[in-house]
C-alpha cells in the first residue's frame, strides 16, 4: 500500500505572503502537511465572513468574492497544466487557449444548443478536447522550437475564427453564448450557490496539481525533464521524443479542456475572448511569473495573475491613481500594462519566478536572524 | 471577370500588408532567432505616430506632401522604437531565445495597453488624402486606391530590401548571418550590429504597414497589429524564415487564397484555408518554401 | 625554450550538465603544427570552440587560455578573431547560398587590405569559380574556401578542425599540402583524425582521452608507438598510409 498523498492546493491569494516567507525551523516538520492545511483552509474559506477592505470588495463569503476566487483557482490549475508543457517539457506552445476554449464552448454548446445533461456534455467535451489535442499535437510536434510555437499559434487561431464567424450559428459569434441553466443541477445555479462553483474550481485545481505532480514524479516525467534539458540525449537513449511529447501535449490539452468546462459553469457562458492568443500569452506570463517547472510556482502565478487582472481594473479607477498626473494614471489604469511590465522585469530579474523568491530570500533572513 | 480582377487586386493589397509585416519578422527571426511578438506594436506605433503627426507636426498634414511627411514621421517612429527595443530589451538576452520571446510577449501586452491608455480603446478615424478614398477603374473593376497604394508601397519595399541585401556590406552580413550566425562572428564580424539594423528595417516596414493599413481601413485602433501579426507569422513560416523573397511569395499566396475563398465560400473560410495551407506546407516542407530549416 | 603562442591551463567545459573537458592543459608552439588527437567524442572540437569563444549557451567554461599576455576566455568571438585567432571550423561551414567571392568578401576588414594575392596563389580554383555558389562546390573546394577565407587577414594562430574529414584521398593530400605551406608562416593548432596527415604535418601532439590530456610530446614519436596509438586513438600506426 503506497502512501496516499493529499491533494496539494495552495492557499488563495490572501494567504500568499505566508506561503512565501521562509519558515522557522520548527515548521520544517510540518511542511509536508502544508498543502493539506492549505486545502482545508481554502475549503472552509467560504464559511468566513471576514471583510478584507482593499483586497476584496465584499466579505469572503459574498458571491462576488467567491466567483473571483473560483476564477483564480481555475487559472491556477490551467497554469499548472500549461507548465507541464512549458516548464517541465520545454515545449513553447502558443495555442493552449484552443483546448481551454474547446472546454468552454464545448460544454456551453452541448448544454445550451443540444440540451444535453451537464454530466454528458462535460464527459463528451473533455473526451473531445483530449482527442483534439492528440490530433493537432501529432501534426504540430513534427516541428520543434519556435516553429512549433508558430504552428500551435496558427491552430489556435482556427479556433478563434470558428468561434468569431459563428459557423452554423452555434457559438453566438462576437456576442458569446450565455449558458442555458434550465437543465443544470440546481446546486450549480444561482447566486446563492456560487460557493459550490468555488468548491468545484478548488477540486479542479487539486486534481490538476495531483496529476502534474504524479506525472512529473513518474519515469515518464523524468524523460520529459530530459527532453527539456537536452532532447538529443533522450534520442540517444533509444527513446522516441515525439511520443513522450505527444503524451504531455495530450494530457495538458485534456486538463485545459476540463478547466474550460469548470470556467463555463463559473461565469455562466462563453465569450470569444477565451479563444484569443492573448489568453495563451497570459498563461505563459502566469507560469513564468510563478516559476516554471516548480510545483507551486505556476499555480501561484495563475491565481495571482487573475486576481491582479481583476483587481487592477478597480485599482486603476481608484482615487489614488486618478489623482496622479495623466501620464502615470492612464497607463496604470491598464491591467495589461502593469502585468506586461512586471512580466518583463521578472524575466530579467527573477528568472525562477515567485517560487525562487524563497531561496533568494533565505540568505537575507538568516543574516537578519543572526543579528 | 471584373470580380476576379477586383478580388485579385484587393487580395494583393492584403498580401502587401502581410508582406510589409512579415518581411521584417522573417529577417529578425532568420538572423537573430527572435520570434518577435512585439512586431505588432511597431505597426501600432507607426499608425499612431502618423495619425498624431498629421494633426500636430508642423509641415505634416492629411493630404499631399504633408501626408508624406506624416507617414515618414510614423515610419521613423516605428523604426526608432524597434531599435530601442533591440538595444534595451533584446540585446542583454543575446542568444537566450526563449527569454527573448518572453520579453517580446510582455512588451506586446504592455505596449498595446499603453497605446490604449494614451489614445483609448476605440478605433479613431484616420486622416487620409482624398484620393485614397476614391476608386480606380482597372479592366472594368473598381479598385480602391488605398489598396493600390499598398501594393505599390510593398513592391517598392521589396525591391529596396533585395537591393540592400544584394549590394551592400551589411546586406551580405545579414544574408550570411541568416545561414550561419556563429560563422559570421568567427570571421571577426560583430553580428549584433546587424541585429540592430534588421530591427530598424523591420520596425520601419511594420510602421509603414501600420500607416498605410490605417489609410486602407480608414481607422486606427490599438489592437490592429495583433490580428495582422498572426497571419504575418503564418506567412513567415510558409515563406521560410529569413527569406524576404519567400515572404513575398507566401504573402501573395495567403492574401489571394484568403480573399477568393472568403468571397466565393463562406466568410471566414478563407482564413481557415490559410491555416490549412500552413499545415500542408509544414508537413511537406518543414523549412518553408525558401528558407533555412526552422530550428529552435 | 620559446614562449608558446597559446597556452591552455586547466580548461574545463561542461555542456548541459555533462563534463566534456576536465582540466585540460597544453601549449601550442609558436611555429609549425601542433595536432590535437583522440578518438571521436573526447572533446577535441569542444576544446577549439572553447578557445575561440563558441561554447554553446548551455555550456560552462572554466580555466584560462592565453595568447601571449592576453587572456582569451570571456572575450567575444569576433574580437578574438580580429586579434589574430583564425578559426576554420569542422564541416567547413562556408555560406552555401553566397558566391565564392561573397564568402571571401565577408572576411574583409576595415582598415586592412585583404591578401587576395596570397589566397588566389594558394587556391587558383577560388579565383576561377568566384561567381559560383559556395554550396555547389565540391567538399575539397569548400575546404579550400574555408581556409582561404581565414587567410585573407593576418593571423597569429590558426585553429583548424578536421580539414580532411569526408574528402577523397587525393583531395586529402592537396589539403595537407596547403596546410604545410600555410604552417610555414603561421602556427597551427590542428584537429585531425587522419594519421597520414598527422605524420606529414605535425611536430607536437596533444592526445585527449575522455576529456583529459592523456599524452603530450613529439608527434612523430607518438606515431612510432603502436601500442600507444592503439590504446589512445584506436588505430595502430601500422595502419597509417601515406
Amino acid at each position: 500500500m503506497t502512501e496516499v498523498k493529499s491533494p496539494e492546493v495552495p492557499a488563495p491569494p490572501a494567504a500568499v505572503p505566508d506561503e512565501l516567507t521562509p519558515g522557522h525551523s520548527r515548521w520544517h516538520g510540518l511542511r509536508p502537511y502544508a498543502p493539506l492545511v492549505a486545502l482545508v483552509v481554502a475549503a472552509i474559506l467560504p464559511y468566513s465572513t471576514v471583510n478584507l477592505p482593499g483586497v476584496f470588495e465584499g466579505p469572503l463569503n459574498s458571491p462576488g468574492t467567491l466567483q473571483l476566487l473560483a476564477i483564480c483557482l481555475v487559472f491556477g490549475g490551467l497554469a499548472a497544466g500549461y507548465d507541464l508543457l512549458f516548464g517541465r517539457t520545454g515545449m513553447l506552445s502558443f495555442g493552449h487557449a484552443l483546448y481551454f476554449a474547446a472546454g468552454v464552448y464545448g460544454t456551453d454548446v452541448l448544454v445550451t444548443r443540444a440540451g444535453l445533461p451537464l454530466w454528458q456534455a462535460a464527459l463528451l467535451t473533455i473526451t473531445g478536447g483530449t482527442i483534439l489535442a492528440a490530433l493537432l499535437g501529432a501534426v504540430a510536434l513534427r516541428t520543434v522550437g519556435i516553429a512549433f510555437a508558430m504552428v500551435t499559434l496558427a491552430f489556435a487561431q482556427v479556433g478563434a475564427i470558428l468561434v468569431a464567424r459563428d459557423f452554423g450559428g452555434l457559438t453566438g459569434g462576437e456576442e458569446g453564448l450565455p449558458l442555458d441553466v434550465s437543465g443544470l443541477p440546481a446546486a450549480l445555479v444561482g447566486v446563492t450557490n456560487t460557493v459550490n462553483l468555488y468548491w468545484l474550481a478548488l477540486a479542479y485545481l487539486a486534481v490538476v496539481v495531483l496529476v502534474v505532480h504524479r506525472v512529473s514524479g513518474s519515469p515518464t516525467g523524468r524523460v520529459l525533464a530530459g527532453l527539456r534539458d537536452d532532447e538529443r540525449r533522450i534520442g540517444v537513449l533509444g527513446l522516441d521524443p515525439y511520443r513522450f511529447k505527444l503524451v504531455a501535449f495530450t494530457l495538458a490539452g485534456g486538463l485545459a479542456t476540463a478547466g474550460g468546462t469548470v470556467y463555463c459553469l463559473i461565469v455562466g457562458g462563453a465569450s470569444p475572448h477565451v479563444t484569443s492568443s492573448e489568453l495563451t500569452l497570459s498563461l505563459l506570463v502566469m507560469v513564468v511569473l510563478g516559476g516554471p517547472g516548480t510545483r507551486w510556482g505556476p499555480v501561484l502565478g495563475g491565481v495571482l495573475y487573475m486576481y491582479l487582472d481583476h483587481r487592477l481594473t478597480a485599482f486603476g479607477t481608484s482615487d489614488a491613481v486618478n489623482s496622479l498626473p495623466a501620464f502615470l494614471s492612464h497607463p496604470l489604469s491598464q491591467p495589461l500594462f502593469v502585468l506586461g511590465t512586471v512580466f518583463i522585469l521578472a524575466v530579467y530579474f527573477f528568472p525562477g519566478g515567485l517560487a525562487s523568491l524563497r531561496t533568494r530570500l533565505t540568505p537575507l533572513t538568516t543574516a537578519l536572524r543572526r543579528r | 471577370m471584373s470580380t476576379v480582377i477586383l478580388l485579385t487586386l484587393t487580395g494583393l493589397g492584403l498580401a502587401a500588408l502581410y508582406f510589409l509585416v512579415a518581411s521584417g519578422l522573417s529577417l529578425v527571426f532568420g538572423l537573430a532567432d527572435v520570434l518577435n511578438f512585439a512586431h505588432g506594436l511597431f505597426l501600432g506605433v507607426g499608425a499612431y505616430a502618423t495619425w498624431w503627426a498629421a494633426g500636430n507636426l508642423p509641415g505634416a498634414g492629411s493630404d499631399g506632401l504633408g501626408f508624406l511627411v506624416a507617414v515618414a514621421f510614423g515610419v521613423l517612429a516605428g523604426s526608432a522604437v524597434a531599435v530601442l527595443v533591440e538595444l534595451v530589451l533584446i540585446r542583454p538576452l543575446y542568444s537566450r531565445t526563449i527569454e527573448q520571446v518572453l520579453v517580446t510577449v510582455g512588451l506586446s501586452l504592455a505596449g498595446v495597453a499603453l497605446l490604449q491608455a494614451t489614445w483609448g480603446a476605440d478605433a479613431r478615424p484616420f486622416p487620409r488624402p482624398e484620393w485614397t478614398r476614391d476608386v480606380t477603374s482597372v479592366l472594368g473593376a473598381q479598385v480602391p486606391n488605398a489598396g493600390l497604394l499598398l501594393i505599390v508601397a510593398a513592391a517598392v519595399v521589396l525591391g529596396a530590401l533585395l537591393a540592400f541585401l544584394r549590394f551592400t556590406r551589411y546586406g551580405l552580413i545579414i544574408r550570411a548571418g541568416v545561414e550561419n550566425r556563429e560563422m559570421v562572428t568567427a570571421l571577426g564580424i560583430d553580428v549584433r550590429k546587424a541585429f540592430t539594423l534588421v530591427f530598424a528595417i523591420g520596425g520601419a516596414a511594420a510602421a509603414l504597414a501600420g500607416a498605410l493599413g490605417s489609410v486602407y481601413f480608414g481607422t486606427v485602433s490599438p489592437g490592429q497589429g495583433g490580428s495582422l501579426l498572426i497571419f504575418a507569422f503564418i506567412v513567415v513560416v510558409i515563406g521560410g524564415m529569413g527569406s524576404v523573397v519567400g515572404s513575398a511569395y507566401a504573402a501573395v499566396a495567403v492574401g489571394l487564397l484568403q480573399q477568393f475563398v472568403n468571397y466565393y465560400g463562406t466568410s471566414g473560410l478563407g482564413d481557415l484555408c490559410v491555416v490549412g495551407l500552413l499545415a500542408v506546407v509544414l508537413l511537406l516542407r518543414p523549412q518553408g518554401l525558401a528558407g533555412k530549416v526552422a530550428h529552435a | 625554450m620559446t614562449e608558446p603562442v597559446l597556452s591552455v591551463e586547466n580548461l574545463s567545459v561542461r555542456i548541459a550538465g555533462l563534463h566534456i573537458l576536465q582540466g585540460v592543459s597544453f601549449d601550442v608552439a609558436p611555429t609549425g603544427v601542433t595536432v590535437l588527437l583522440g578518438r571521436n567524442g573526447v572533446g577535441k572540437t569542444t576544446t577549439l570552440r572553447a578557445i575561440v569563444g563558441l561554447t554553446p549557451r548551455n555550456g560552462e567554461v572554466r580555466g584560462t587560455v592565453r595568447m601571449g599576455a592576453q587572456s582569451l576566455l570571456a572575450r567575444p568571438t569576433h574580437r578574438l578573431v580580429r586579434g589574430g585567432l583564425g578559426y576554420v571550423p569542422e564541416d567547413r561551414c562556408v555560406f552555401a547560398g553566397l558566391t565564392v567571392t561573397e564568402n571571401l568578401r565577408l572576411a574583409e576588414r576595415r582598415g586592412t587590405s585583404p591578401a587576395y594575392d596570397k589566397v588566389y596563389a594558394l587556391f587558383p580554383e577560388l579565383d576561377r569559380r568566384g561567381r559560383q555558389r559556395a554550396g555547389s562546390l565540391s567538399g575539397g573546394q569548400q575546404q579550400m574556401l574555408a581556409i582561404g577565407r581565414v587567410l585573407l587577414n593576418d593571423n597569429r594562430l590558426l585553429l583548424v578542425d578536421e580539414p580532411t574529414k569526408g574528402l577523397a584521398p587525393k583531395v586529402v593530400t592537396e589539403v595537407a599540402e596547403v596546410l604545410e605551406r600555410v604552417a610555414e608562416s603561421v602556427p597551427v593548432l590542428l584537429v585531425e583524425q587522419n594519421l597520414a596527415v598527422v605524420r606529414r604535418l605535425a611536430r607536437d601532439a596533444v592526445v585527449l582521452s575522455a576529456g583529459r590530456v592523456a599524452w603530450t610530446g613529439n608527434a612523430q614519436d607518438l606515431l612510432l608507438e603502436t601500442a600507444l596509438t592503439k590504446s589512445l586513438l584506436g588505430v595502430g600506426s601500422g595502419e597509417v598510409h601515406a
